[in-house]
């Protein structure tokens, strides 16, 4: 199986929107968040299209890569979920490392907080992020879908009446 | 948000640039002034009067995930266009070809949805029994039957016993209903009034039913409780059961009672009586109205439209379908 930037995304986030997302069961259609965060990244940067490209890597999409200078640049709409937008980030950069693109530095972008955020790869991260793909192949191919997680941000995924939906 | 359109009269829908056009044609050919619709706000069509469209319109619609309900002029739901799947989940697939060919697992999610349909009717009835209307032979009787459901050894049995909990819960219609009688259910065509209404508002059920799956990752042509096949989306008749008396039911004994559809709205001819035009519109309206109204979910503490009450229901399936949740049918609790 691919596993893809989202799925290290969502592991950060929630396992069970992981395994839903990876065995087709998707929301994203009902998702205003995914809206808008697909309207953030048609308007947020216009000037921007021609000097940098949207490429495909491994199954995975990088919105924004640099070639010249070798940044890759994340959009995001806000940093409630950092730790899982830098493991997104980190996994674009060793994938290219993986093809032989060395030296690569991503940038996490919040235009609606006007803040940036620079994420380099370190050794120790390679290691991390080693270990958690085999945990995800793992948890994805298995039959039994991960319980859902009592989280106050619940209320604003777009699984929450999927998983809180009782009778 | 996107809504509903229902189209009674008969004209050209086309698309112009990327909008919908509708030009109405009287019975001369004339065409008349052309309405839009902005694309963005339909969420699909039903259609009652005859419609031209060419390949242009349906392209578009498919694009746009609208689909188009077709009614012939008896009223009967004929078909749908329907856009090509956007939600596939081969596991999701397998697993609800599974659930429907392993037997145990097949009667207990139809038991489930007996049992739902059964609860949801009694509902009906105990209310209008605590409004002077005598319906307590047939809540005794529903009841009994109902007890009959854990033991029902093959779908065969369990359909035996969903068809006559069905025949005595229609015959309390007569009770709740005012002015007009039912009698024997009759369908193609309806006999009288009430089934007239009966089968119309029934077929606007299952449509919504139908729209409800084609946004989930469930497959409409595997069913439990009805052979697959039946019907093309058999899986929209087994949802369809659990709403019939909350969406359905209630709205005809509504609109009868309150004279909102009158004897004047039906066309009686030989061997059959039909919704006239006016009577068609004012069933039509209300039904949309309905769909709309919102009412705050007991487990998700938010408020919800009876129409996404559906589509939670599919969300149930697939969770008991994936072996996420035991699937527990929807009563209403109020």
């Amino acid at each position: 199986m691919t596993i893809t930037a989202t799925l290290i995304n969502l592991y950060h986030v929630c396992k069970r929107e992981m395994w839903l997302h990876a065995n087709g069961v998707r929301m994203e259609q009902t998702s205003e968040t995914v809206a808008d965060g697909k309207l953030l990244h048609e308007t947020a940067y216009p000037q921007r299209s021609e000097k940098y490209s949207e490429i495909e890597i491994g199954g995975s999409k990088i919105d924004f890569y640099d070639a010249k200078n070798k940044v890759i640049h994340e959009i995001k709409k806000s940093d409630s979920f950092e730790s899982a937008h830098e493991w997104q980030v980190k996994y674009y950069i060793w994938l290219l490392e993986q093809n032989g693109v060395e030296g690569v530095k991503g940038i996490i972008e919040y235009p609606k907080l006007r803040e940036t955020k620079q994420v380099k790869l370190s050794a120790e991260d390679k290691t991390y992020l080693q270990q958690i793909v085999q945990q995800i192949e793992a948890l994805v191919s298995a039959d039994v879908c991960p319980p859902r997680i009592e989280k106050k941000f619940c209320k604003t995924c777009s699984y929450f009446d999927f998983c809180w939906i009782e009778e | 948000m996107r809504k509903s359109y229902y189209l009674f009269n008969p004209g050209r829908l086309s698309r112009k640039d990327n909008t919908l056009k509708f030009t109405p044609l009287d019975e001369d050919g004339n065409e008349g002034t052309p309405k839009y619709i902005p694309i963005e706000s339909v969420d699909n069509l039903y259609t009652f009067g005859s419609l031209d469209a060419n390949s242009a319109m349906y392209n578009f619609l498919g694009k746009e995930q609208v689909s188009v309900h077709f009614f012939d002029y008896y009223e009967h739901y004929t078909g749908s266009f329907m856009p090509k799947d956007y939600l596939l989940a081969g596991k999701m697939l397998i697993a609800q070809s599974e659930a429907y060919s392993n037997k145990k697992k097949r009667k207990q999610i139809a038991q489930k949805l007996v049992d739902g349909a059964a609860f949801n009717m009694l509902k009906n009835l105990r209310y209008y029994n605590n409004r002077d209307k005598d319906t307590l032979t047939q809540i005794e009787r529903i009841e009994a039957l109902m007890l009959r459901i854990p033991f029902a050894e093959d779908i065969e049995t369990l359909m035996g016993i969903e068809g006559n909990i069905r025949m005595s819960y229609y015959a309390a219609f007569n009770v709740i209903i005012n002015d007009f009688e039912m009698g024997n259910r009759s369908k193609q065509p309806p006999g009288n009034e009430v089934n007239a209404m009966v089968s119309f508002v029934n077929s606007m059920c299952y449509t919504l039913s139908l729209d409800m799956i084609y946004h989930t990752q469930l497959n409409p042509t595997i069913s439990f409780l009805h052979q697959p096949g039946e019907r093309r989306y058999s899986l929209a008749l087994d949802i369809a059961e659990i709403f019939k008396p909350l969406l359905a039911d209630r709205l005809i004994f509504s609109l009868l009672n309150r004279k909102q559809v009158q004897q004047t709205d039906f066309d009686n001819r030989l061997n059959s009586c039909l919704l006239k035009d006016s009577g068609r519109k004012t069933v039509v309206k209300a039904w949309d109205e309905k769909l709309n109204e919102t009412i705050k979910h007991r487990s998700l503490g938010r408020s919800v439209s009876y129409k996404h009450l559906v589509k939670l229901e599919c969300y149930k399936l697939s969770k008991h379908i994936l072996g996420i949740e035991e699937y527990k049918p929807f009563r209403a609790w109020w």
